[in-house]
């Protein structure tokens, strides 16, 4: 590849305590692509995602968006990097205390110090790019089921126009309709903005529709990756078995921790 | 052998709550000088913790007015007749010195320390806390330093309105029931009061509210573990600030009437 890649990890590692969960991770995410992050509950996936985004801390390895480093940054270029990203949390994390339009304008109000007046505005403007009414503005997340929140967190994850968004399991605990209707809207938002997509899931059908790529988070280590097509004849028993869900094979789930 | 254990992993486990709640005060008290302050959230918590435990406080604070008045009375009438000062005196040295400050303090630490707790604590658990970071907005000066920069402006207040109602206490009870003379009671209650006096319980009032905002939003940053965890995150946060409380109710009197 000649171009910079948007993301890139080398070896990233992270381990609590003496648990390792993220054993050396290599990446590469190139613009406008889509990548797909499939492995089991408890396997570290949303510690990924976190590692890149800051909220934690990898504990060594490179991690560079658009070239830069960002694990030894100085804090202050922190919120430029941060800028970038957006991300839609696995329960929505909406904050219960402001109404849904607070809610979506939160990024822009702080950022770019809009006012109150303008921030609702773009709040009501992005929130119909993921097909809600101006009516639902004003009320507070707890008012909504847990499809409309997603679509919420979604439309605060794109309402700064980032450039990178993160997915953590967009589909988990939805019904199979609306789950499809949240894989249409990060498709149709994601492609449209020509934005790079990096999400996590282990909803199959979810990660082959919205994947450009998939690669396969187990132990600690990213043990197969490849086009999206591919995932169903990759030959890796291991993704095999995680792909067509049999509870036998060479993964062997810890019943206990 | 297995008693030694124990003893280390509880020594390990408190030194490191002691590392990390210095770290969480360092963190805290160096982004409330630091731009951009939220004024508007300031605004709100000073209403929260001001505005809303008046009732609690002011209650607390007239019946101490009025149990102070009616003890002092029986107790001192023991010793001598005539004790109409010395009841208008006890009832001003305590009130402004130790029971309206602590009194006011443990209360506002029940009603604010653990809400605080539990509403962090839940931001915490379902991310929250994480999403303010995606949008470009630290947590701290977002959450933690309105509730201490409130927490320590609006104590002080408070301690002034339970101040004057526990006064307002002890001069019912003198008056309506001791049958002592409103006049004498409210120039001797004068005469007795001191600058220091008040001054002191204020200065107290500061120092709780500030404990009682930072171990409130210390437990709620730190839990973990879904709806137990909130929980124990509450409890910590109302038991840790009112023993800090009472400890610190020592230290500072000592520092101010201390020989």
């Amino acid at each position: 590849m000649n171009t910079i890649p948007q993301i890139r990890l080398r070896d990233v590692k992270k381990s609590f305590g003496a648990k390792r969960v993220l054993a050396g991770i290599d990446l590469d995410i190139a613009k406008g692509e889509s990548v797909v992050v499939i492995g089991g509950s408890g396997t570290g996936k949303s510690v990924l995602i976190k590692c890149i985004i800051g909220i934690l801390q990898a504990d060594s390895g490179l991690i560079e968006v658009d070239g830069q480093d960002v694990l030894h940054v100085p804090a202050g270029n922190r919120d430029a990097i941060n800028r970038k990203f957006g991300m839609l949390f696995q329960g929505g994390a909406l904050f219960d205390s402001l109404p849904i339009w607070e809610n979506v304008a939160f990024g822009l109000m702080q950022r770019e110090h809009m006012s109150r007046k303008q921030g609702k505005e773009r709040a009501v403007e992005t929130m119909a790019k993921v097909g809600l009414s101006a009516d639902v503005a004003e009320l507070s997340p707890a008012e909504l089921s847990g499809g409309m929140q997603k679509r919420v967190g979604l439309a605060r994850a794109i309402a700064g126009n980032p450039e990178i968004i993160f997915f953590d399991e967009p589909t988990t605990g939805l019904d199979p309709i609306m789950a499809d209707v949240i894989n249409d809207l990060i498709i149709s938002v994601v492609k449209n903005q020509g934005m790079t997509a990096l999400s996590i899931t282990h909803d199959m059908h979810s990660a082959r529709k919205i994947a450009d790529r998939i690669t396969m988070l187990y132990e600690g280590k990213l043990i197969w990756a490849g086009d999206a097509k591919d995932v169903d004849n990759s030959g890796n028993p291991y993704v095999d078995q995680f792909v067509h869900g049999k509870a036998e094979g060479p993964i062997k789930m810890q019943v206990r921790r | 052998m297995n008693f030694l254990a124990l003893i280390g992993r509880v020594v390990l486990a408190f030194l490191g709550h002691m590392g990390r709640l210095t770290l969480f005060t360092g963190t805290a008290l160096s982004h409330c000088v630091r731009p951009p302050l939220y004024p508007r959230l300031i605004g709100k918590q000073m209403i929260d913790i001001g505005y809303y435990s008046l009732p609690v406080v002011g209650l607390t604070a007239i019946f101490s007015g009025m149990v102070l008045a009616l003890q002092s009375y029986t107790g001192f009438a023991r010793f001598a007749a005539g004790s109409e000062t010395a009841v208008a005196n006890v009832v001003i040295v305590s009130l402004t010195r130790e029971l309206g400050p602590v009194l006011a303090g443990l209360m506002v630490a029940g009603r604010i320390g653990a809400s605080m707790a539990a509403e962090i604590g839940t931001m915490r658990v379902t991310e929250q806390i994480d999403a303010l970071t995606t949008l470009s907005t630290n947590p701290f000066k977002y959450l933690v330093v309105p509730r201490i920069i409130a927490g320590t402006l609006m104590l002080p207040l408070l301690v002034l309105v339970a101040d004057i109602i526990g006064v307002f206490g002890g001069f019912v009870v003198s008056v309506y029931k001791l049958g002592f003379n409103p006049a004498a009671y409210i120039s001797n209650s004068y005469d007795f009061m001191q600058a220091l006096d008040v001054i002191s319980g204020l200065v107290k009032a500061g120092v709780f509210g500030f404990i009682i905002a930072l171990m409130g939003c210390y437990a709620g940053y730190h839990s973990k573990g879904g709806a137990q965890g909130v929980g124990a995150a509450t409890t910590n946060a109302v038991v840790s600030s009112s023993i800090l409380i009472l400890t610190f109710n020592y230290i500072i009197t000592e520092l101010f009437f201390g020989t």
